[in-house]
């Protein structure tokens, strides 16, 4: 197995989520992208790891895996903000300091 | 030395690497929300199946717990809760659909050439499994302060959860 294999797939992920994240309006499908990107970025963790036998590859993705779970809790609890103050959650409605 | 050839592995990789592809394209273009959260699903376990490929045990078990146990039951009830059309909604996408493809497009070229560049035939040596023990004795001694900054931060996320989320 070549490294850039696992490297070029986390690549493809990464892509997919950026498109995401510019292209879609509803705000759970933004935070669906961003979970595409931080297991892109976990990917990368872990091959790095394994080929330099380190554990420390390991350790980063269980980080990463932690940050995410915070990052979704508080991201959902906003998107619920914003449908309850708004009845809508597209992202590019929110607009209000566009001068 | 002979290196090692991976047939076996290759042939994994290539079965899962294609599936997570079309999975994570269809989540991204896909109109139907909960379709979406299905194809995450799809994507997720492919990233568990890489990490037993690459013999991370412990973060495949944990990327099964915590992903598709606990992260994509959010996003349900997330979906639940906000009433999104459960149907194809025809605008879920916004005008910067073709700029946004563009850019994931060069992004995708130019780190593809830069992995290639650096990356271009390193090989894997042998896969020596990286038992949970080696994982945890390096958590608990060598990043041990970032672990409790960690644990200090999920209980932040928990409580601004909580403050944002409730009817007052």
């Amino acid at each position: 197995m070549l490294l850039n294999q696992f490297l070029l797939l986390g690549a493809i992920l990464f892509c997919a989520g950026v498109y995401g994240v510019l292209a879609r309006r509803n705000g759970v499908m933004v935070l669906m992208s961003v979970e595409l990107i931080l297991n892109a970025v976990n990917i990368n963790l872990v091959a790095f790891g394994a080929y330099l036998h380190n554990p420390s590859g390991q350790v980063f993705a269980l980080f990463v895996i932690a940050i995410a779970a915070a990052e979704v809790g508080v991201g959902l609890a906003l998107v619920l903000m914003l449908y309850r103050n708004r009845q809508s959650i597209d992202v590019d409605d929110v607009d209000l300091m566009k001068g | 030395m002979i290196a090692q050839l991976w047939v076996a592995e290759n042939i994994a990789f290539g079965i899962i690497a294609i599936m997570m592809v079309v999975a994570a394209i269809r989540v991204v273009t896909t109109r139907n929300i909960v379709h979406a959260a299905l194809y995450l699903v799809l994507v997720l376990a492919g990233v568990a199946a890489l990490y037993i490929l690459l013999a991370a045990e412990f973060v495949a078990i944990t990327q099964v717990l915590v992903y598709i146990g606990a992260i994509v039951v959010l996003f349900l009830f997330g979906i639940m809760l906000t009433r999104a059309p459960m149907g194809d909604m025809h605008d879920s996408d916004n005008e910067q659909r073709i700029v946004g493809a563009v850019i994931s497009a060069v992004l995708l070229g130019v780190m593809g050439y830069t992995l290639w560049k650096a990356f271009g035939h390193k090989q894997f040596q042998d896969l020596t499994v990286q038992t949970t023990q080696q994982v945890s004795n390096s958590i608990f001694s060598t990043y041990l302060i970032p672990f409790e900054v960690v644990s200090v931060v999920l209980l932040a996320a928990l409580i601004g959860a909580i403050v944002l989320a409730r009817r007052d």
